[in-house]
């Protein structure tokens, strides 16, 4: 094999292995990315579940990645275009629908007194706090200890937007960081549904329940990324995969190079450097500096291996929390669902099914000792409701995430999918008479699955669990969380950095500014 | 192989199989505990013992020294992992002095490397370590077993060791280099079945030694057929103290003594690299990653800030825990002895010191604050000390194959 020879490997064409990649070659970079599946996207794709109907395979919402990051790729002249923005999210509980307001000021048109009163406070502080945190997920975490200039200015710049909070925002911030949602809820409103929608939010996508302390941080991290209030829901025309499709094309045209069904089977060291790679195939690329967005464990364990890192960081590696606890779900199906909620109306809407705090606690208790919920939580979008594109005419697609599948369930998954399947159904059913009729094919993903199919060790969407002790400056863990392996030239970019996943970009903006940082 | 009579709560300290030999032997009924067992400290008095080791032989209980059986296909990358010298340099038959060091090369523990066969090796260390072994086995496929118990171990160190291996027909022990290890047979002269014992050309000493590994059920009888061929030359079992003189003589270094083990230390700046410990040598940067390699590399880079080394210190009294200064008002001080005595052989008085840069470099001249107990009357000591090279005594016998007899 000739060798070829590049500045960067980029393992991984998900939307922060792109988001990097096009920032690399943008900079000048001779860029390769490598990529296992046969087309881009990663846990952000589109993929065939059954003949004509199309689905995004695990994210199935862009709400958290920056405009500013869009606009700078030129996503839009790249093919990007929205079917769906600004999405409404809906509780339902059987007949009962309630919109959650998007942002203060509409509260008092979508809830009663008094939860319309406490909301617009409470969407006023949560926007506040949000907007002052911000900042964080932008930053290169800086280093503890350190006396370089731009880790001095990064925590002065934090320091600085949190003083801006004043004296009443910063104490209630305080206040609420290490709390559990359940806590915060019950401070504020009274409607089971609104509190219901809003504590599933806080553990959507995590191990906890609305009991669980930490719960809050992962509201407020959520509101952050979504820009003060989570509310710019949106859904690409062509599912996800449209998005990475269109990073795809930003990379291409700042000239890195693309190369699918190139699955990498482990790094080449030399000089106890990362040096490049070798396919699964046995070609092997050399390149000055390897960057990979699989996540930490797959990472450091597979592709680089133990025997290149010191003990006590493999072993830190391996405590990370790394198991997802959602699942995914398709529907391939006849007609349009018709959810009793919405009296007639389309499901063009986030529609969410967590009827109370209290529901959502008991669907982690399940969870919490090795069984899926019994009464599972959803979000549920119809994406053919706003892009009749995904499905044959006529037809439509379903899609659901999952609240709670453990990654190890009692009886093995092998045994328990249908069971889950059916109960999931069951729930769906409740809420939208006839849908089951209408159920052409069924697709459930579960953590088990996540792992094989996207390659995501634990099956975890943000690759390693978002709580205090895996963020910022200890994310994924102390030694590597500057976008930095404990080896020189190998450089993370994946969810399992800052600041984490879901379909956001900053860990692969993030890590191109710091590659490019160290050239410099 | 352990059989317990008592509870636990009744006989805290374990007992080694030569136990009731060296029980029956004390005069001054020492023991003190070492790794859960109970060792003896003397047994008579220092200086006899002492003198058995350098002009005689001696026997040391070294069963209580904690043994991994480390076997697998990945066992020798997981050792060249684990310790900072190379192991795959080392043959099968041979025993290496090797060091291991946390991920910020602070030294962990110092311990001997047994090559038993391609991918079968025996790690004995002063503590216990299955935790950072196993810690550093992820990844590997390997087996780590502590054997510590299912082995007994002593040490026959002194000039007339081998004339006393010989005596007991250990054929070819006259062949055996420094390092080496190999499976003997003690012929038995009454029943006809010999015993299996594994002796290696190792010790504490720096002197001409052998350190033998036998079945616990044959250690009383080891035991004794040493004790027999060697009583015309002086042979006695010794205790640690007297131990302790001759390898601080031999340049050794004694865990929790010279160095606290990083896994221990509480106080940052307290954990030692083998840098700062002059194990340099033991320091294997070309022979790829092991863990600490990168902040050693760091380390080697810039100046040293302190390092271990010899003194030579004025005077007859042991500079024990001496504070030392760079000059001799005591106002400018720069280090601490960790270990010292007075050298009967050497007829110097010694010590290993930690000492600031630049004063560690041979030659220099130190001030010790040595206080002396008179009577309950104590007096305060500022004697000169020079730097010097280590080992203070190695005599040419501890290398010498085959050995002399004596």
């Amino acid at each position: 094999m000739s060798a070829s020879r590049y500045d960067c490997i980029v393992i991984g064409a998900g939307h922060n292995g792109l988001t990097c990649a096009a920032y690399l070659a943008r900079a000048g970079r001779r860029v390769l990315v490598l990529e296992a599946a046969e087309r881009p996207g990663g846990a952000a794709g589109t993929r065939e579940f059954a003949p004509g109907f199309r689905v995004s395979g695990c994210a199935h919402l862009l709400h958290l990645m920056p405009g500013w990051l869009l606009a700078e790729l030129r996503l839009a002249s790249h093919g990007l275009r929205m079917a769906a923005e600004r999405m409404p999210t809906l509780a339902l509980s059987g007949a009962d629908a309630l919109r959650i307001p998007m942002d203060p000021d509409s509260a008092a048109q979508d809830l009663e007194a008094p939860d319309a009163h406490a909301f617009r406070e409470y969407a006023a502080t949560m926007k506040r706090l949000g907007g002052a945190l911000r900042p964080l997920l932008e930053a290169v975490p800086p280093r503890l200890g350190s006396r370089a200039w731009r880790d001095r200015l990064t925590l002065l710049g934090l320091g600085a937007k949190l003083r801006l909070l004043g004296r009443a925002d910063l104490r209630e911030l305080l206040r609420i960081a290490g709390m559990c949602v359940q806590d915060l809820l019950d401070e504020h409103f009274e409607n089971p549904l609104l509190k219901g929608a809003l504590a599933f939010d806080a553990v959507l996508g995590t191990n906890l329940g609305p009991r669980s302390p930490g719960s809050v941080f992962t509201l407020l991290y959520r509101l952050a990324a979504g820009g003060g209030t989570g509310a710019s829901l949106a859904q690409p025309v062509g599912g996800l995969g449209a998005l990475t499709e269109a990073l795809a094309q930003a990379a291409r045209a700042a000239g890195a190079e693309l190369r699918f069904a190139a699955p990498v089977a482990r790094m080449v060291v030399a000089e106890d450097a990362a040096a490049g790679v070798i396919l699964e195939s046995g070609e092997r690329l050399e390149a000055d500096c390897v960057v990979s967005s699989a996540d930490p464990r797959t990472t450091f364990l597979r592709l680089l291996g133990a025997e290149h890192l010191d003990a006590g960081f493999v072993r830190r590696v391996t405590h990370l929390r790394t198991l997802g606890m959602t699942a995914k779900l398709h529907l391939a199906l006849e007609s349009l669902p018709r959810f009793t909620a919405l009296a007639g109306a389309a499901p063009t809407g986030r529609l969410v099914i967590a009827p109370s705090p209290r529901a959502v606690e008991q669907a982690f208790n399940d969870a919490k000792y090795g069984r899926f919920s019994a009464a599972p939580l959803l979000e549920v979008i119809v994406p053919t409701a706003v892009d009749p594109g995904l499905a044959p005419a006529g037809r439509h697609v379903l899609s659901a995430v999952v609240q709670y599948a453990p990654y190890r369930v009692a009886g093995g998954w092998e045994e328990q999918r249908e069971r889950f399947l059916d109960t999931i159904l069951q729930t769906l059913e409740a809420h939208a008479p006839g849908l089951r009729e209408s159920v052409r094919a069924a697709e459930l993903l579960t953590p088990q699955d996540i792992e094989a199919q996207f390659r995501i060790s634990g099956g975890h969407w943000h690759h390693a669990e978002l709580a205090l002790d895996q963020f910022f400056m200890v994310r994924p863990l102390a030694g590597a969380a500057q976008y930095r392996a404990p080896l020189r030239g190998l450089f993370l970019c994946g969810a399992g950095c800052h600041p984490g996943g879901g379909v956001m970009g900053l860990a692969g903006h993030n890590a191109a500014r710091q590659i490019l940082a160290r050239a410099a | 192989m352990l059989i317990e009579t008592e509870p636990h709560y009744r006989q805290p300290l374990l007992r080694t199989p030569f136990h009731e030999r060296m029980r029956a032997f004390s005069q001054v009924d020492s023991f003190i505990p070492w790794s859960g067992y109970s060792t003896v400290d003397v047994f008579s008095t220092v200086e006899q013992e002492y003198f058995a080791i350098r002009n005689g032989a001696s026997l040391y209980d070294l069963t209580p020294m904690v043994k991994y059986a480390i076997t697998g296909p990945d066992a020798t990358r997981f050792l060249d992992r684990l310790v900072t010298r190379s192991i795959a340099k080392l043959a099968a038959g041979r025993v290496a002095y090797a060091v291991w060091c946390d991920d910020a090369g602070r030294l962990i523990d110092d311990g001997t490397v047994f090559r038993l066969a391609e991918q079968e090796y025996r790690l004995c260390t002063g503590e216990r370590q299955l935790d950072w072994l196993l810690d550093s086995s992820i990844g590997f496929d390997v087996r780590i077993a502590e054997v510590t118990a299912e082995i007994a171990a002593l040490a026959l160190q002194g000039p007339c060791s081998c004339w006393i291996l010989k005596a007991l027909d250990l054929e070819g022990i006259e062949t055996l280099a420094p390092f080496e290890h190999r499976l003997f047979t003690l012929p038995d002269r009454a029943a006809g079945a010999g015993m299996a014992m594994m002796v290696s050309r190792t010790g504490f000493t720096g002197d001409l030694g052998y350190e033998l590994w036998v079945d616990p059920a044959d250690a009383e009888r080891l035991w004794d057929a040493l004790m027999e061929a060697g009583r015309i030359r002086t042979i006695r079992p010794v205790g640690s103290r007297a131990l302790n003189i001759a390898r601080l003589e031999a340049g050794f270094l004694l865990p929790n003594v010279d160095f606290v083990s990083s896994a221990h230390t509480l106080r940052n700046g307290t954990a030692r690299s083998p840098l700062e410990l002059g194990l340099g040598w033991c320091v294997d940067f070309r022979k790829g990653h092991f863990t600490g390699r990168r902040a050693l590399l760091e380390e080697h880079g810039r100046a040293p800030a302190r390092r271990l080394v010899g003194l030579d210190i004025e005077g007859t009294k042991p500079a024990h825990n001496a504070l030392l200064y760079a000059d001799r008002g005591g106002r400018r001080e720069i280090g601490s002895v960790t270990s010292a005595a007075w050298s009967p052989t050497c007829k110097r008085n010694i010590a290993l010191a930690m000492l600031a840069a630049p004063h560690f470099e041979t030659g220099r001249q130190v001030w010790a604050e040595i206080y002396l107990n008179r009577e309950l009357t104590w007096e305060r000591r500022i004697v000169r000390a020079r730097v010097v090279d280590r080992p203070f005594f190695a005599p040419s016998r501890r290398r010498a194959t085959p050995p002399g007899d004596f």
